[in-house]
């Protein structure tokens, strides 16, 4: 009994409880349907890869996962939401993809220019999207949403017009193997765990972490503490950039194109729900970097179950909705308060027993 | 407590933009089979609009060559109000409108790009009015919003046809409309799988469109049509791949775990069938003329008749981007002061992979994609 409550207790208890409870719907349909009851947890390995659902949730929430990072600080340090991001992995696609290709050309199978030249460049222009996002928030203190809504808007049709508003296709395989295989795991799987390793150990092994929360807690209170809480929000919005700058190239390797109109489409919002999925107050102050990591795969996991399902894509967004109400309402304070007071009450007909 | 009230707010937020999505391609065009689906494109902001482009070459070069040789020694005037530019379907479209109505056929053509911009498109038809050109065409970038225009147009006497995608609009303000038919595109790819299959049992995977769009809903109609009049055929599934490369890919990931058994797949458009193809290459299942799975696509691009052509995509069904000889009948049987259908029809093909003949599709060979217009 005790153990259950110290399990309960854990800060990443929900998450993990919620994204369990999404697979457990498959559990259930695999029984009822006949078929082995854990089928959506077997991994194989097929044709010279890993094969199985989990491995598909890994997979493709590559990209929310790491965007889900750099949301999770900016959240934390500044209250408010970066909605570019999105907008910005198109953006990084865009101008990789346009350099690997030249300007104007849709189709190549050769690079117009070194490898790492096109993702380097990706990679710099989300960073400075990014700082120029953490520049309004932090200098010149424009509301977070408002700040990012301008990238939010121009970021996709800079890479539109980048790419001559075409899809750029790059086929050559090196540039195709970081959306594809590297040995027997999926690229972005690994690409996704160096970028959620880097930030924990980072946030870790230095006082960062400490010092984005209490910026994120109370600026004015950090700054007289000795902080430069401008500065830390600026960074925040940079790591931000970088992350989305990861992500869409993550993205756009996937499909050997850059297309500029579809990547990251909608994808902030998945962002944004992956850190309130984790159990982070959108309100900034204390964050939970593996909580974020957890919503990220669990809003794959939606999105994997329901195909497995067979749901039909017209009523599909009518589940995802279901679903994702169940754990946001799990998670909120008031059903919080009535375990607990529930669990109180338990304990005290014990005593007086 | 009150944080916890604001992160409810969002997530529900995202929840409600979530089941938005679902609609984003209700009011989307008849037919574009572009690799960048215009549903999409309309929720983005397009780049601004050209303003430069706005006089057309076409219409100096007209000057440049006054005597036109028209057929009745007249010069017919004719505006036309395109989309814009988002995809080599839209390129090989306008480029068709220009070379069809040249000063040397007679006609002096007034072409607006409109960069997918609703009000720039309003604004170039209205200043057609203003010029008193003789005919107008537009390809409406939305298809709601045009009641006034089309009146203005009513009340100035000009002929309006209406081309490539529908209008929500009183069809008594416009002359006459034309496009594809998408539920005779779905139609076609059945009837082919019909002949190709020739009896054989159908296991049938479908990865459909963007939910909502015009063109989702008219290929499933057709091809569901031909699956009700086939006992041994049976659709195993069918989920949304929203016409990108990507969401065919994951749906077909996804598929090859639900179902070992099938046979057949069709993919809506032909970024969706690339993305399959991916799918179906990382999982080792064959394709194509030569493999266990019939890939069926649709929008015959250059690059995905490519694929037909290299036997991997086995039949492609066009939406044919080619439509300036069928508004140039209509126009022509105007000026002759005949009645015109309300609806014309632009008659689309299907190809099919060399080594098959059908009495539906053309075989595909390398002349055949040379002489593609796109």
């Amino acid at each position: 009994m005790d153990n259950i409550k110290k399990l309960t207790k854990m800060k990443l208890f929900l998450p993990i409880f919620s994204m369990l409870l999404v697979m457990m719907i498959n559990v259930i349909y695999d029984i009822a349907s006949g078929n082995p009851p854990f089928g959506f947890f077997s991994i194989s390995i097929n044709n010279g890869i890993l094969y199985g659902r989990l491995i598909d949730v890994l997979n493709r929430g590559s990209e929310v996962a790491i965007l889900a990072i750099g949301m999770t600080l900016v959240v934390s340090a500044s209250a408010g939401t970066d909605i570019s991001v999105g907008s910005v992995m198109s953006l990084s696609g865009g101008l990789c993809c346009m350099l690997l290709a030249g300007y104007g050309v849709t189709n190549v199978s050769e690079y117009a220019v070194p490898l790492w030249v096109g993702m380097f460049a990706g990679i710099a222009i989300a960073c400075v999207c990014g700082l120029f996002n953490g520049f309004l928030v932090a200098y010149m203190n424009i509301q977070p949403m408002v700040a990012t809504l301008i990238l939010w808007s121009a970021g996709r049709a800079i890479g539109l017009l980048l790419c001559n508003s075409n899809i750029v296709y790059v086929r050559v395989p090196s540039f195709q193997f970081f959306g594809a295989y590297c040995g027997i795991i999926p690229t972005p799987i690994l690409i996704a765990a160096v970028c959620v390793a880097v930030a924990s150990i980072v946030l870790k092994s230095t006082a960062l972490g400490t010092y984005i929360q209490s910026v994120g807690i109370n600026k004015k209170a950090s700054r007289i503490s000795g902080f430069n809480s401008a500065k830390i929000i600026l960074l925040c919005y940079v790591i931000c950039g970088l992350c989305a700058g990861i992500a869409g190239l993550v993205a756009t390797c996937r499909i050997y194109s850059a297309d500029t109109n579809n990547i990251g489409l909608n994808m902030e919002l998945d962002a944004i729900l992956a850190v309130a999925l984790g159990g982070n107050s959108l309100g900034g102050g204390k964050f939970n970097l593996a909580g974020s990591i957890i919503g990220a795969y669990t809003i794959q996991a939606i999105t994997t179950t329901l195909y497995a399902l067979g749901v039909s894509s017209a009523q599909a967004p009518v589940f995802k909705a279901i679903v994702v109400i169940l754990i946001v309402v799990i998670q909120s304070q008031p059903v919080k308060d009535y375990f607990k007071k529930l669990s109180a009450k338990k304990a005290g007909a014990k005593e007086a027993a | 407590m009150k944080k916890k009230v604001v992160s409810l707010l969002v997530a529900a937020m995202t929840v409600a933009s979530l089941t938005a999505c679902g609609n984003s391609g209700s009011d989307a065009p008849a037919a574009n089979p572009a690799p960048a689906p215009a549903e999409n494109q309309e929720a983005d902001p397009a780049p601004t609009p050209a303003e430069s482009e706005a006089p057309a070459p076409a219409e100096s070069e007209a000057e440049a060559e006054a005597p036109a040789p028209a057929a009745d020694g007249e010069v017919i005037s004719v505006g036309f109000a395109q989309v814009g530019h988002e995809s080599d379907w839209r390129a090989a479209n306008t480029k068709n409108y220009q070379d069809t109505f040249s000063a040397a056929n007679g006609y002096e053509l007034s072409f607006v790009d409109c960069d997918n911009d609703h009000a720039v498109q309003i604004e170039t038809v209205r200043g057609f009015i203003e010029q008193e050109l003789d005919y107008i065409c537009i390809a409406p970038i939305q298809s709601a919003g045009w009641d006034t225009v089309l009146q203005e147009a009513k009340d100035a006497g000009i002929p309006v046809l209406i081309v490539d995608r529908a209008v929500d609009a009183d069809p008594s303000l416009y002359t006459t409309a034309l496009g594809c038919d998408m539920v005779a595109e779905g139609e076609a790819a059945g009837n082919w799988l019909a002949e190709y299959l020739n009896g054989e049992d159908a296991n049938i995977l479908v990865i459909e469109g963007s939910v909502g769009a015009s063109a989702t809903l008219g290929r499933t109609e057709g091809f569901n049509n031909i699956v009700s009049q086939n006992a041994n055929w049976k659709v195993l599934d069918s989920q949304s791949g929203d016409f990108t490369q990507a969401g065919g890919q994951e749906v077909m990931e996804s598929f090859i775990k639900s179902y070992s058994d099938f046979n057949v797949v069709v993919c809506q458009n032909d970024n969706e069938a690339y993305g399959a193809m991916d799918a179906m290459d990382a999982a080792g299942i064959t394709y194509g003329v030569d493999g266990d799975v019939t890939i069926i696509s649709f929008d015959a691009t250059h690059d995905g008749l490519q694929y037909t052509l290299d036997g991997k995509i086995t039949c492609n069904v066009e939406c044919n981007p080619l439509q300036a000889g069928f508004a140039a009948d209509v126009i022509q049987k105007l000026q002759a002061g005949e009645a015109v259908d309300a609806w014309t029809l632009v008659v689309d093909e299907a190809f099919v992979a060399p080594g098959i003949t059908s009495n539906y599709a053309v075989t595909m060979s390398q002349e055949v994609l040379d002489g593609r217009a796109y």
